[in-house]
């Protein structure tokens, strides 16, 4: 399809977007013979969006595979997303997905991507997760190192602000003045996280009258402001899920507004308890194993009055969870804790009493659901309840951390953006920004990369298909 | 307060506490080591690049002992620089091989002996520069001293008919021999500080095992692998074997030398065979191929040298680097102009040159950047030694 004649303004397939979607298409497309142009809107140094933050892929597979154990067959995958989404969720894309995950990793190794086994720490996901050595970002390079071969173009510093459509048909993006013409587009630039005027106004006011997205912070990127998101919405696309579900779990509180990634976590909550401002608890700490539970402490954290969460360990749990990287507050006494986070020391103290009190401790291990749990207590805690009694005790302060938002476009099996029930002929998502039609609500490690590299490459090929397909290019090809 | 500078004090002040050490007690360098090594531990992608990551997992702290371990450990491959999502401009400012260069040119100094020449790290390049040009200097002119002229041809190309074999001894001996015993006694500084220690506080034994996988690993250099086997990286994201291909030919290129030198002296005075040797005698032959080594290993290093990235390792100790890698490619170069040369007019020249330059090597040996090589293999040793042992952890692998 490649014809040096072309005015080199005029593609057949405009990515936008420069993440793990963005390239899986780019580069599925390229394989074909598209002539291929990426459109990241940020800088070379911040390229890839969310996906740099990233570090596995979540794989159906019948039997262990290089750095996968055993089996996690298609139904297995498909109940744990059942699960966390509660149902909220479309079985036909969630399905192809999920087969599709069988074999995409071949096609991501050709592309000089390299999986690691599951990083210390991390054992429960040498099952599921297959982990990228270096993790996303070195994913990322090895997918525009990629492209660079293949000839593909890519400019950074190009943020999209609008589509010439022809009904429904794609005719060109413009970066201000700048427009980029082209057969077909694949839109994969994420979510809204980044625009905190949109989060704002789409969280509202709570019951105390505050602002409940101030005081969030976002995981990932700055560059995910949504304006495709709003533009394709706003142009009559078929939008599927709610503006406040997201990727959203509890960090540390001190983590930097954006791309404060994966190391601002805080693992300890299901080894003490959580409170909120008010001294209290307000959720069970052991309903499950913490990488099934670490996403929603998130939405837990911003129901709280000032949308913060305490979490309360004591010298037991020290060496038992991954590293934090901000030191917890630390004292010899609760009251003492209390104040330094100023929290009501009375209150910390009585909560604690009572929660002690309530223990049933049977055989602690932290590496299957115990026996130790509460009784008599509301809300209860099911597992790995101990007292907290061992000085020093430690506090860690916890905010919501958005890490992407589920708002999206609705699409078909081929990717396809949909208009008033109808599918665009030649406009295709992937990534973030149709997450939404396979997660409804909840999350679950890693499969934000399956539905990226799937859906990626789905909207790639069927771009290349659209291109062949379209008269004007039949020519070129035969 | 910028929110680059909140972030360095924040982690800098988890690690005092985790540590339950006063920061003081870690200067600039080693310090900076601690706090990304707060960040790394909070994040871990780059366990499978190298052993600098397995190692930090195993602790929740960094102390000095630490921190000059994993420094010494890290080969400087640049992969998990390019990997790091918390790489500048990212706010957390994360430069692993950057900062573990900056401590390792401190090991060196810290642990020299006589501990007054780590001095001689800093400014080094001038110190080899120097070097060289004294003993260049005085080969030349004990040349003439010898022989009246530097351009005579020497019946049978007699190296010896120049400097006799034993003044030769004499010279190069001593400061051969000082030069180990600077190394060695640096070397047993620092392993007093690193060594491994077993659970019960003792120093940890070193079985043949570990000890095995040590020598491997710096045999091979298994590190310069990146992890998958495709290389480090020079000037880009891009992986390459090109550095570890060229430090082979350059490290077995010298055991080569060395060994064609070592032959030499035993068919000397074991044999009673004086050289010169024909070309396909063992010390030539040895001399020959260790000699093309030391040629091409070291112009290939250089040349890597020249176009690494600027954010890889520590620029300011390039000159070190170049004036090491310079210094061993003349003594290559020289080496073998002087086996073309020996049986015409331009020997007493290329003889003086020649053991110039290896006479400016071996001075400089303990005080350059040979270093890195007995500081590496103790640190893989004591790495493959705490590799066998149970980890104190248990950070939920549940």
């Amino acid at each position: 399809m490649s014809d040096s004649n072309q005015p080199s303004d005029s593609w057949d397939v405009v990515v936008i977007g420069g993440g793990n979607a963005a390239l899986c298409a780019a580069l599925t497309a390229a394989e074909g013979g598209a002539r291929v142009i990426i459109l990241e809107s940020a800088p070379q140094a911040w390229r890839g969006g969310n996906s740099v933050h990233t570090r596995n892929i979540r794989c159906m597979h019948d039997a262990p595979q290089d750095v996968l154990t055993e089996a996690y067959p298609e139904e297995e995958f498909w109940q744990d997303l059942l699960k966390v989404t509660a149902g909220k969720t479309t079985e036909a894309l969630t399905r192809l997905v999920i087969r599709e995950s069988a074999t995409c990793r071949e096609w991501m190794r050709g592309h000089g991507v390299h999986f690691q086994p599951s990083l210390s720490g991390t054992l429960h996901l040498s099952r599921t997760n297959a982990f990228f050595m270096g993790g996303g970002k070195a994913l990322m390079n090895a997918y525009y190192r990629s492209a660079e071969r293949l000839g593909v173009a890519i400019r950074y510093d190009t943020p999209i602000d609008r589509i010439e459509f022809d009904g429904k048909r794609f005719v060109a993006a413009f970066s201000g003045s700048e427009r980029f013409e082209g057969l077909t587009c694949v839109l994969a630039c994420g979510g809204f996280e980044s625009n905190l005027a949109w989060q704002r106004e789409a969280w509202g006011q709570n019951q105390w009258g505050e602002w409940t997205a101030d005081n969030f912070r976002i995981r990932g990127t700055r560059f995910n402001m949504g304006v495709m998101l709003r533009h394709l919405i706003d142009q009559g696309a078929d939008a599927i899920g709610d503006p406040t579900q997201a990727h959203c779990v509890a960090i540390d509180a001190r983590a930097p507004l954006f791309d404060g990634g994966i190391s601002t976590r805080v693992d300890c909550v299901s080894l003490g308890i959580m409170v909120n401002s008010d001294a209290k608890r307000f959720y069970d700490e052991g309903e499950d194993f913490w990488p099934k539970r670490y996403a929603i402490w998130g939405r837990l954290v911003a129901a709280q009055r000032g949308q913060i969460g305490y979490a309360i360990i004591d010298a037991k749990a020290i060496g038992r969870f991954m590293p934090a990287v901000f030191a917890p507050e630390k004292a010899d006494s609760l009251a003492q804790l209390a104040s330094q986070l100023s929290l009501d020391p009375k209150t910390l103290v009585s909560t604690v009493e009572a929660f002690n009190a309530s223990c049933r401790e049977g055989h602690f291990d932290h590496a299957v659901l115990d026996d130790c749990h509460t009784e008599g207590l509301e809300p209860p805690k099911t597992h790995w309840a101990r007292p907290i009694d061992t000085p020093p005790f430690f506090g860690y302060a916890l905010r919501p951390g958005i890490t992407f938002t589920y708002l999206g476009v609705k699409v078909d099996s081929k990717a396809a953006v949909h208009f008033a029930g109808e599918p665009s002929p030649n406009l295709f998502a992937a990534g973030e920004i149709m997450a939404g039609n396979v997660l409804g609500q909840g999350y679950t490690a890693g499969v934000g990369m399956t539905i990226g590299t799937i859906f990626g490459r789905i909207a790639g090929a069927q771009a290349l298909l659209a291109c062949q397909q379209s008269e004007r290019t039949t020519h070129v090809i035969a | 307060m910028s929110s680059l500078e909140s972030l360095t004090a924040l982690t800098r002040e988890a690690s005092a506490l985790a540590g339950g050490l006063p920061m003081a007690r870690l200067g600039p360098a080693e310090s900076e080591v601690a706090r990304q090594m707060q960040i790394c531990n909070a994040c871990r992608y780059c366990e499978g690049f190298c052993a600098v990551f397995p190692a930090m997992t195993r602790r929740l702290e960094f102390d000095a002992p630490d921190v000059h371990y994993l420094a010494n450990l890290c080969h400087n491959c640049g992969a998990c620089l390019h990997a790091c999502q918390y790489a500048p401009p990212n706010a957390f400012a994360v430069n692993v091989p950057q900062a573990m260069a900056r401590v390792r040119h401190q090991t060196y100094q810290t642990y020299a002996w006589p501990r007054a020449f780590g001095a001689l790290y800093q400014r080094n390049g001038v110190v080899v520069a120097i070097a060289l040009t004294l003993a260049l200097a005085a080969f030349l002119a004990a040349t003439l001293a010898a022989r009246g002229t530097l351009w005579q041809t020497v019946e049978g190309g007699n190296f010896y008919a120049i400097f006799p074999h034993g003044i030769l001894v004499g010279m190069f001996g001593p400061v051969f021999g000082f030069a180990c015993l600077a190394l060695v006694l640096g070397l047993h500084n620092f392993w007093r500080d690193v060594r491994p220690l077993s659970p019960s506080g003792g120093a940890a034994p070193i079985d043949a095992a570990a000890g095995a996988q040590a020598a491997h690993d710096a045999m091979s250099l298994t590190y310069l692998g990146g992890g998958h086997g495709e290389g480090c990286h020079e000037s880009d994201d891009g992986a390459t074997l090109w550095r570890r291909r060229f430090h082979h030919l350059t490290a077995y290129g010298f055991g080569l030398c060395f060994a064609a030198t070592s032959v030499a002296t035993l068919y000397h005075y074991g044999l009673g065979r004086i050289a010169p040797y024909p070309f396909l005698s063992l010390p030539v032959l040895l001399g020959t191929i260790g000699g093309i080594g030391l040629i091409i290993g070291p112009a290939g290093l250089f040349w890597l040298n020249l176009k690494r990235h600027p954010d890889h390792g520590d620029v300011s100790t390039r000159p070190m680097d170049r004036a090491f890698i310079a210094l061993l490619g003349l003594c290559g170069a020289s080496g073998m102009a002087l086996l073309a040369a020996r049986s015409g007019p331009a020997m007493p020249l290329t003889l003086a040159i020649h053991l110039g330059a290896v006479m400016a090597f071996f001075l400089t040996l303990p005080y350059g950047k040979f270093a890195h090589a007995p500081y590496r293999v103790a640190a893989l040793l004591k790495f493959a030694v705490e590799k066998r042992m149970p980890s104190r952890l248990r950070l939920g692998s549940d």
